[in-house]
């Protein structure tokens, strides 16, 4: 079932991805992303990150998508069809570029996995964790004991990137 | 599940990739950055259930990230479609010869 489950989702994330990049209107870009994001909070359950699941599809799906949404509307880029591909140099460029990064990813997958799995385990190692705080716990022990300078770092990035938005955006008087 | 999510991983980042070189809409650029941190994530995910929760912590943090950059990334993206009214990349040619 699990594996099913898996299959459905990766198909629906990867289905989605060449969505985002194939189509033309910035609009249907975004839902197809929307698909991505939450197929793939559904491969983070299969994986056994639960609180990260939900968190991606509030923050991400939710949030950080309707902010997209909220700038293709206010900019009226909702009935832009044109296509915005680029020429034949680009194509070759991007095909290449793409062609040696995803090459490189299939030889070490291809060779390696094998020796990684049985390098890391039986994938157990976070069940304990998950037993021990409960899937919400689990990564708030460590994000407040051993990251909770990087924690608080992260909210002052977040006050800067506030304060950098609105400058950015404010019209110039 | 470890290689199977690896290679979701390496195909929406490869995807991501190319929407990022071949698209000329600056937003539609910027979703496929998305895509690339979103594959980026996966990739965390799927090891921390092997080595420990620390890579879910990380993800929190790259989660947060992402969230500051598409804010600012939209307010340029905003303030430079007030000077050329268009999100067209070829288009933004100041720097250019």
């Amino acid at each position: 079932m699990a594996e099913l489950l898996f299959y459905v989702f990766a198909a629906v994330a990867i289905g989605g991805a060449v969505g985002v990049v194939m189509s033309r209107s910035p609009v249907a870009s975004l839902l197809f992303m929307v698909a991505t994001l939450a197929s793939t909070a559904g491969i983070y359950v299969l994986l056994e990150a639960h609180f990260l699941a939900a968190v991606q599809i509030m923050v991400y799906a939710g949030a950080i998508m309707v902010l997209f949404l909220f700038v293709i509307m206010l900019l009226n880029l909702g009935h832009d069809y044109e296509r915005d591909i680029r020429g034949t140099v680009a194509m070759v460029v991007g095909f290449v570029v793409t062609g040696a990064i995803g090459g490189l990813l299939a030889w070490q997958l291809g060779g390696g996995t094998a020796g990684l799995s049985t390098n890391l385990g039986s994938g157990d190692a976070i069940d304990a964790a998950l037993r021990e705080h409960g899937a919400v716990g689990a990564i708030a022990y460590p994000l407040f004991t051993d990251y909770v300078v990087a924690f608080e770092l992260t909210g002052l990035l977040l006050f800067v990137a506030i304060v950098g938005a609105l400058v950015l955006a404010k019209k110039a008087s | 599940m470890l290689a199977e999510s690896l290679v979701v991983a390496g195909a929406i980042f490869v995807l991501g990739t190319l929407g990022v070189i071949v698209r000329r809409n600056a937003i539609v650029m910027f979703l496929c950055i998305e895509l690339q941190l979103n594959a980026v994530n996966l990739t965390f995910v799927a090891f921390s259930r092997y080595v420990g929760i620390e890579g879910q912590v990380f993800v929190f943090f790259v989660m947060t990230v992402a969230a500051a950059e598409a804010a600012v990334g939209l307010a340029i993206i905003i303030s430079i479609f007030r000077h050329y009214e268009t999100v067209n990349v070829d288009k933004f040619n100041l720097l250019r010869w």
